[in-house]
C-alpha cells in the first residue's frame, strides 16, 4: 500500500504547525523548539520520497542523518548564544532584543 | 619669400613666454621676469621690423602693388555646412604688416617702462605675464586670415584687458571697472557674431580673401542673396555689416559702447598705454579696414561707420575738456581721435585716389599709437612723481620733471597737429578725404581738432605751468623709464614724413598722395587758436578759466558728467534688466526648479519616515514577511495555473 | 482497513496533537515534554515505515540529546517556574492566517500531482547504509561525512567560545576599587577568542 501523500499530508502540516509557533512565540527556546519540529517534518519528507520514488538509492536516507546531526550542532551553537544573551540581557524574551532597528 | 617662415614665430614666442612667466615665474623668475619679458619682445620687434623692410621695399610687386602672402594655412575645424571651416591661417598684407610694427614697437616700450615702473610690485611675473598674452593675442588678431580666428583672437584681446585693467583687484574700483570693460565689449561681440555668421553663411566660407573677393563680385550668388534679401526693410548685407561695425565700435570704445574706456583707467599706467590708447582699441578699426572692400558696397553701413566716428570723435572731444583727471583726459583724447579714424573710414571711396580716407585712418593709427602711449607714460611718470592722479594736485612740474616735459610737449603737439610733427600729416589727411567726401563730417573733424588742440594744451599748461611747482614726492624715473619717452618723442617727430599712401592702400596699388599747402591753412588756424587760449586761460593761475566754466552753465555740468551716459546704462540695468528679466528668473530658478528638486528630496524622506516601520528589529515580523512573500510568490507561479 | 492504516493514523494523530500541544503551551518545561513526545511519535513513524535505523537515529540523537539540551538551557535561564509571556492577538491570527493559507496551498498542490511510485520494495539495510556511508565512487558518502564531521568540531569549539563566562578579578583592593579609571587587571596569559 502507498501512503505516500499521506505521509506528505503529515509532514506538510508538522512543517506549518512548526511555522506557527516560530511566528508566535516569545520565549527564544520555545522558537528553538519551533524550528525543531520543521527540521524534523523535512527529514519525514526525504525518508518518504526515497522509500516511495527511488527505492533504489539511498540518498533520502543519508540526508536525513546529516540534517539530524547538523540540527543537533545547530540546537547546540543556539544554546549557547541564548545563554550569552541572558548574561548580557538578562531575559531571553525575543522582543527584548530589538535592537537593530531605526 | 623665406621670410614668411618667420611669423609664426611671432605668435609662438609671445604664448611662450606667457606660459613660462604664468607657470614659474612667481616661484622662480621673480627678479628676471620682466628681462625675460622684455627680450622676447625685442626679437618680436626685430622680426616685425625685418619683415616690414622686406614685404614693402625690397619684395617683388605683383602688379605694381603688394601682394597677400599666407605664412600659414591649416584647416582646422570643419562645420561639414556649405563648406564652412576655421582653418589656422596668418595672412600679410599691408594693413597687417603695419599693424605688426605698431604692436610689437609700442609693447616693447611698453616692457621696458614697466621694468622700472611696476618694480616692487610683488605680482611682478605676473604682469608680465600678462602682457605677454596679450600682445600674443593682438598679434594673432592682425595676423588673422580667416574671421572666426580673428574672432577667437579678438576675444582673447578681450580676456589680456579684463586681466590687466583688473591687476590690482584688491581694490573695488579696478575689479568693477575690469567687469565693465569686459562685459561691454562682450556685449558688443554679440553682434560682431551674428555679423560673421551671416556673412560667412551667405558667402560659404570664413576666410578673408574668398569671403571679400565672394561678396564684392557682382555675378556671384553670395553678393545677389545679400543685396536682395531683406529683413524689415534692410538688406541682409547692411545688417551684417552693422552688426560686425558694432562689434567693432564696442572695442573701439564709440558712443553709446565707450563707457568702458575712461573706467579702464583703473588699471597699471603701462596697460592703459598699451592696451586702450595704442593697440587694442585700434582692433576695431583695423576690423572695418580688412572688410573695407564689402563695405564699399553698401553706403548705408558706411555712412553707419562715418557718423558714428565723427559724433563719437566731438563727443568724446567736449568732455575731454572738462575732465580733472590726468588719464581720463587722455581716454577720452583716445576716442576722440578713434573717431577720427573711423570717421575717416567712413568717408573713403576705393581705388586708386579716391581711397585716400582709407590710407589717412590706417596713417593716424599708425601715428596716433606712437604719441598717445607717449602720453600715457608720460603721464604715468607725472603720476609716479606726485603720487594723485588729479590736476588740482600738479602744476609747474617742467623744473622737476625735464625730460617728461620735453616728450609730453612734443606729443601734445604731435596730437594737435602742428607741423612738421607726424599728427599733423595723418590729420590732415584725413580732413582732406572728409572735404572729398561729405563736407558736413569734415566741419565736425575741423571744430574736433580745435577742441583738441584746446583741451591737451590745457592738459599740458595745468601739470607743467599754472602755479609754482608743487611738491615732488618721488624723484623723475630712472633712465629705464625715460628712454621709452624718448624714442617715441622721435618717431612722433619723423612718422609724418613716411609716404604711407605708397605702402597702405585699398587695393594695395601705391598712389602719390599730394600735400595741399592752401587746404591746411584753415584747420592749422583753429589749433592755433586752440592752443593760444588755453595758454591764456591755464597759463597763469587765475579764475579765467572758472568764469568760462560757469558762463557754459549746465552745458558744463552736463560735460563734467560725461553727459550721465553711465547714469542711462545703469538705470537700464536696474530697472529693465534686472527687474524684469532676471528678477523673474531668479525667482523661477528659486521656487521651481529648486524647488522641484528640494521636493524630490522632501518627498522621499516623507515617505522614508512612513516605511521606516517596516524595519522593526523583530525577528517574527521579519519572518511573517518573508513567508507571506513566499506565499504569494509560489502562488503566482505555481498555483495560477493549477487553481 | 487493515492494522498498518490504523497504525498509522494513531501515530499520525498522536504526532500532530503533541506537537500542537508543543506550540501552545504556556509552561516553558511543559512544552518541552510535549515536543520529547512529538520526536518520539516521528520515531515510530519511522519504525512502521520499515526504517529502524533512522528511527534509531532519531531517538538516541533527538530525543536524548537535543531535548535534554534544551531542558538544560531551560534551566540554565531560570525560566523553569514562570509562565511565558503572552503573545498578542494580533500576532496570532495573523501567523494563523499564514499557516492555514500556506498548508492549504501546499496540500492540496501534491494531493493533485501524480507521483510515479516506484513498486520495487525499498531495503534499508544497516550494513548497506554503512557501507554507502564510506564509499568514494557513485552513490557513496564519504566526502559529506568527513564535512560532518569537521562541521561538528567547529560547532563544538564555537559554543564553549560563545558560552564561555569570562574571568572575574581575584583582588580585593579597598583602596582602589574596581572602577572606570582603575579596570580590573587580566590574566596576563590572553584567554583565546573573547568575543567581548
Amino acid at each position: 500500500m502507498n501512503y505516500l501523500q499521506e505521509i506528505l499530508v503529515i509532514s506538510t502540516a508538522l512543517f506549518f504547525i512548526g511555522i506557527y509557533g516560530l511566528l508566535t512565540r516569545r520565549n527564544i527556546i520555545a522558537i528553538l523548539m519551533s524550528v525543531e519540529l520543521m527540521l524534523n517534518s523535512v527529514n519525514i519528507n526525504f525518508v518518504a520520497f526515497n522509500k516511495y520514488l527511488y527505492p533504489n538509492s539511498l540518498d533520502g536516507i543519508f540526508f536525513s542523518i546529516f540534517i539530524i546531526t547538523i540540527a543537533a550542532a545547530e540546537v547546540a551553537l543556539a544554546i549557547a548564544i541564548v545563554i550569552n544573551l541572558y548574561r548580557n540581557h538578562d531575559s531571553v524574551d525575543i522582543d527584548s532584543t530589538t535592537l537593530l532597528k531605526y | 619669400m623665406n621670410y614668411a617662415q618667420y611669423i609664426p614665430l611671432l605668435l609662438a614666442l609671445p604664448l611662450l613666454s606667457f606660459a613660462i612667466l604664468g607657470i614659474w615665474g612667481r616661484k622662480s623668475l621673480k627678479k628676471s621676469s620682466g628681462i625675460i619679458g622684455t627680450m622676447v619682445l625685442l626679437i618680436l620687434t626685430i622680426i616685425s621690423i625685418a619683415v616690414a623692410t622686406h614685404y614693402f621695399f625690397i619684395g617683388e610687386k605683383l602688379n605694381n602693388g603688394y601682394q597677400t602672402i599666407f605664412a600659414l594655412n591649416i584647416p582646422w575645424l570643419d562645420f561639414g555646412y556649405k563648406n564652412l571651416s576655421i582653418d589656422i591661417g596668418l595672412l600679410l598684407d599691408p594693413i597687417s604688416v603695419m599693424m605688426l610694427v605698431v604692436i610689437t614697437v609700442v609693447s616693447l616700450m611698453v616692457h621696458i617702462f614697466s621694468l622700472g615702473y611696476m618694480k616692487g610690485e610683488e605680482r611682478y611675473p605676473t604682469y608680465f605675464a600678462f602682457l605677454s598674452l596679450f600682445t600674443f593675442s593682438m598679434l594673432g588678431l592682425v595676423l588673422s586670415a580667416n574671421i572666426f580666428q580673428m574672432y577667437i583672437f579678438w576675444e582673447l584681446v578681450g580676456v589680456s584687458s579684463y586681466l590687466l585693467i583688473g591687476f590690482y583687484f584688491t581694490q573695488p574700483k579696478a575689479v568693477a571697472a575690469a567687469k565693465k570693460a569686459f562685459i561691454v565689449t562682450r556685449f558688443a561681440d554679440l553682434g560682431f557674431l551674428i555679423g560673421i555668421l551671416m556673412l560667412g553663411i551667405q558667402a560659404e566660407t570664413f576666410d578673408f580673401l574668398t569671403l571679400i573677393e565672394r561678396l564684392t563680385n557682382a555675378e556671384s550668388t553670395a553678393y545677389i542673396n545679400m543685396h536682395t534679401t531683406s529683413f524689415l526693410g534692410i538688406s541682409a548685407l547692411t545688417w551684417a555689416l552693422s552688426l560686425v561695425f558694432v562689434g567693432g565700435a564696442g572695442k573701439s570704445a564709440m558712443f553709446p559702447l565707450h563707457i568702458w574706456l575712461p573706467d579702464a583707467m583703473e588699471g597699471p599706467t603701462p596697460v592703459s598705454a598699451l592696451i586702450h590708447a595704442a593697440t587694442m582699441v585700434v582692433a576695431g578699426v583695423f576690423l572695418v579696414a580688412r572688410l573695407f572692400p564689402i563695405f564699399h558696397f553698401n553706403h548705408t553701413a558706411l555712412n553707419l561707420v562715418a557718423w558714428t566716428g565723427a559724433l563719437s570723435a566731438l563727443f568724446a572731444a567736449v568732455i575731454a575738456c572738462t575732465q580733472t583727471d590726468i588719464k581720463r583726459v587722455l581716454a577720452y583724447s583716445t576716442m576722440s581721435q578713434l573717431g577720427y579714424m573711423m570717421f575717416a573710414l567712413g568717408v573713403s571711396g576705393y581705388g586708386g585716389e579716391s581711397g585716400l580716407g582709407y590710407t589717412a585712418s590706417l596713417f593716424h593709427l599708425f601715428t596716433h599709437a606712437f604719441f598717445k602711449s607717449l602720453l600715457f607714460l608720460g603721464a604715468g611718470i607725472i603720476i609716479h612723481a606726485i603720487h594723485s592722479n588729479d590736476l588740482k594736485d600738479m602744476g609747474g612740474l617742467r623744473h622737476a620733471l625735464p625730460v617728461t616735459h620735453l616728450t609730453f610737449l612734443i606729443a601734445c603737439l604731435a596730437i594737435a597737429g602742428v607741423p612738421p610733427l607726424s599728427g599733423f600729416f595723418s590729420k590732415e589727411e584725413i580732413l582732406l578725404a572728409a572735404w572729398e567726401g561729405n563736407r558736413m563730417i569734415f566741419t565736425i573733424g575741423l571744430l574736433t581738432a580745435g577742441l583738441t588742440a584746446f583741451y591737451m594744451f590745457r592738459l599740458y599748461f595745468l601739470i607743467f605751468w599754472n602755479r609754482p611747482a608743487t611738491k615732488v614726492i618721488s624723484k623723475e624715473a630712472p633712465a629705464s623709464m625715460k628712454i621709452p619717452l624718448i624714442i617715441l618723442a622721435a618717431i612722433s617727430l619723423v612718422a609724418g614724413f613716411i609716404p604711407f599712401s605708397q605702402l597702405v592702400t585699398t587695393d594695395q596699388q601705391p598712389f602719390k598722395s599730394s600735400f595741399h599747402v592752401l587746404f591746411s591753412i584753415a584747420p592749422l588756424l583753429l589749433v592755433i587758436a586752440g592752443i593760444f587760449t588755453a595758454m591764456h586761460l591755464y597759463k597763469n593761475q587765475g579764475e579765467k578759466a572758472a568764469h568760462l566754466a560757469q558762463w557754459f552753465g549746465k552745458f558744463y555740468q552736463g560735460a563734467l558728467h560725461k553727459f550721465y551716459i553711465d547714469e542711462v546704462y545703469l538705470f537700464i540695468t536696474r530697472n529693465i534688466i534686472y527687474k524684469i528679466i532676471g528678477s523673474p528668473a531668479a525667482r523661477f530658478d528659486k521656487q521651481v526648479v529648486d524647488g522641484g528638486v528640494n521636493g524630490l528630496g522632501n518627498g522621499t524622506r516623507f515617505i522614508a519616515e512612513k516605511i521606516k516601520a517596516l524595519q522593526n528589529g523583530r525577528v517574527q515580523w521579519y519572518l511573517l514577511v518573508f513567508l507571506g512573500g513566499i506565499l504569494i510568490l509560489s502562488f503566482i507561479f505555481i498555483g495560477w495555473n493549477k487553481i | 482497513m487493515d492494522t498498518s492504516k490504523i497504525i498509522f493514523y494513531l501515530l499520525g494523530g498522536f504526532i500532530l496533537g503533541m506537537a500542537l500541544l508543543a506550540v501552545t503551551e504556556k509552561k516553558i518545561f511543559r512544552s518541552a515534554i510535549w515536543l520529547l513526545f512529538a520526536l518520539i511519535g516521528i520515531a515510530g513513524l519511522y519504525f512502521w515505515m520499515a526504517l529502524e535505523f533512522i528511527a534509531a537515529v532519531q531517538i538516541i540523537v533527538y530525543v536524548g540529546g537535543i531535548v535534554v539540551l534544551i531542558i538544560f538551557s531551560v534551566f540554565l535561564t531560570h525560566q523553569a517556574e514562570d509562565d511565558m509571556p503572552k503573545t498578542g492577538l494580533s500576532r496570532k491570527i495573523a501567523a494563523g492566517l499564514a499557516v492555514i493559507s500556506g498548508a492549504a496551498f501546499t496540500i492540496q498542490l501534491f494531493l493533485n500531482n501524480d507521483f510515479n511510485l516506484s513498486a520495487i520494495p525499498f531495503d534499508s539495510d544497516v550494513a548497506r547504509i554503512g557501507t554507502a556511508m564510506l564509499e568514494t565512487g557513485d552513490g557513496g558518502y564519504l566526502l559529506p561525512f568527513e564535512a560532518v564531521s569537521m562541521l561538528l568540531l567547529a560547532a563544538m569549539v564555537g559554543c564553549i567560545v560563545i558560552a564561555i563566562r569570562p574571568e572575574k578579578s581575584e583582588k580585593n583592593d579597598s583602596e582602589n576599587p574596581p572602577s572606570f579609571s582603575n579596570p580590573p587587571t587580566r590574566n596576563p596569559e590572553p584567554v583565546e577568542g573573547i568575543l567581548y
